[in-house]
């Protein structure tokens, strides 16, 4: 058994929360590099080199990379030898995104309660956390800042076993196609599939925590991600949506067993500014 | 051919003719910032004849909620919003004059009909780029509802804030010119 104090997790959250919003991953530099040299539209080109500038940019100014810093989605694998004290573990989160907003000259983008008042709680807590107990005496820490315009382009959508692979990819595809110029593509598409009805939202958000780097481990669901990924592509929504080759940088794929009756599916749409950022204590 | 323009606002209506799908434009002058709240307070105001908190004829509002200034800095990060959201407010506004939008993502219909009522344009800010876009801002300063925060209504003085032609006043839309090309 290893004793941690909470307190030690809220400068960890604060550096993760600033960090992840100043650096973009050198995955998507990499992706975006990549689709600009295969780039048609002109337009499209230039505004991937304007993303470009702007991830060079945040990085040496040290501002955020986009206005909407995010809710802050925080991820938790608690080791189960690890014994916390000091206080409240989810208070001491919460305080990390408190002073990591604040420090780091981040927006506040929560409000207090969905529809009728919508007051912003002004320092951009409570954050949404996950937590999965694994093994060992470790925390790993993982902090995903989450914008509203990609986000609000994601759906969850309980499908027939009948419907099939083919199903999958269509449900995807024309989610991504009706989300247009909107969630600021070019996109990474978080897939998740089974589960139950909450479990493949989450799946789905987990799966964007992928490096743009890595292939799904699984050659089966390897396979399903490019052939989505080429769908997409060929839509012809672009850059920012003003029309091009480059409309998803990567498809990403978690799946979970489910139900005999059941075959949930979401998709989770991420922005080009996938950002991640995380620790172990 | 898409070309590059540079205007200054308040924008005049033979130079606001001239544009079309796709130019590259900068823009110089005052700006005002308004998203979602804002607009639905603004919109109140109209519909109860009242006067709003600055004029709006020949003006161009820009869709976004700004990060906090850093230190030494007059706005933090700065990129559009998603522009789908103010929608149901963008006729009111551009029957009162204004002249045009920034953001991001495509327009209803109904406000890209109000665009060629009004003879009004919408540029396409580029989402994400917002270092990109706050250096062009020099300097800004909220002239109404301080309450709301980010979402409070700020004039800017930009120079050169970088934009492209979304919709012109002729009723032409990039987001759909632009994906019916590229579609495979």
């Amino acid at each position: 058994m290893r004793q941690i104090d909470v307190k030690e997790i809220i400068p960890v959250i604060r550096k993760l929360c600033i960090d992840a919003n100043y650096y973009i991953g050198e995955d998507v530099i990499k992706k975006i590099k990549e689709f600009y040299e295969k780039e048609e539209s002109e337009t499209g080109k230039e505004v991937l080199s304007i993303l470009l500038e702007n991830y060079e940019l945040s990085a040496k100014e040290k501002m955020p990379i986009c206005q909407d810093t995010g809710v802050a989605v925080v991820f938790i694998e608690l080791g189960q030898d690890v014994h916390l004290v000091g206080g409240d573990f989810v208070e001491a989160i919460n305080e990390g995104v408190r002073q990591g907003y604040k420090d780091g000259y981040l927006r506040k983008s929560m409000v207090d309660d969905p529809i009728i008042e919508r007051k912003n709680t002004k320092d951009n807590t409570p954050a949404l956390i996950y937590t999965d107990i694994v093994p060992g005496d470790k925390i790993k820490i993982t902090v995903a800042p989450k914008g509203g315009g990609s986000e609000n382009m994601s759906e969850v959508k309980m499908m027939k076993a009948a419907d099939g692979i083919e199903g999958v990819v269509d449900f995807v595809v024309d989610r991504i196609s009706r989300s247009g110029g909107n969630p600021c593509p070019p996109v990474v598409v978080g897939i998740g599939l089974g589960g139950d009805f909450e479990q493949s939202a989450l799946l789905a958000k987990k799966s964007l925590l992928r490096s743009l780097d890595q292939k799904n481990p699984d050659p089966k669901w390897a396979k399903v991600e490019e052939e989505i990924l080429e769908k997409i592509n060929n839509l012809g929504i672009g850059p920012q949506g003003l029309g091009g080759r480059t409309t998803a940088l990567g498809v990403f794929i978690l799946s979970k067993p489910c139900h005999i009756a059941s075959m949930p599916v979401a998709v989770n749409v991420q922005c080009h500014a996938a950002r991640h950022k995380s620790a172990v204590i | 051919m898409p070309k590059t323009k540079y205007l200054q606002t308040p924008l005049k209506e033979d130079e606001l003719a001239q544009l079309q799908i796709g130019d590259k434009v900068f823009i110089t002058g005052i700006i005002y910032t308004g998203r979602d709240a804002a607009h639905k307070r603004l919109v109140e105001l109209l519909e109860k004849n009242e006067e709003l908190p600055f004029d709006i004829k020949g003006q161009v509002i820009y869709y976004v909620g700004p990060a906090p200034a850093p230190p030494g800095k007059p706005i933090g990060s700065a990129g559009p919003t998603t522009s789908y959201r103010m929608d149901p407010y963008a006729p009111a506004l551009l029957d009162a004059g204004l002249k045009a939008m920034i953001g991001k993502g495509p327009r209803s219909q109904l406000v890209i009909d109000s665009m060629v009522k009004n003879k009004a344009v919408y540029f396409a800010a580029i989402g994400g780029a917002a270092v990109v876009v706050a250096e062009s801002i020099k300097e800004a300063k909220v002239i109404a509802y301080e309450d709301l925060g980010t979402e409070a209504i700020r004039e800017l003085r930009v120079e050169n804030f970088p934009c492209i032609v979304a919709n012109d006043i002729y009723g032409k839309d990039i987001y759909q010119e632009g994906v019916e090309k590229y579609k495979r």
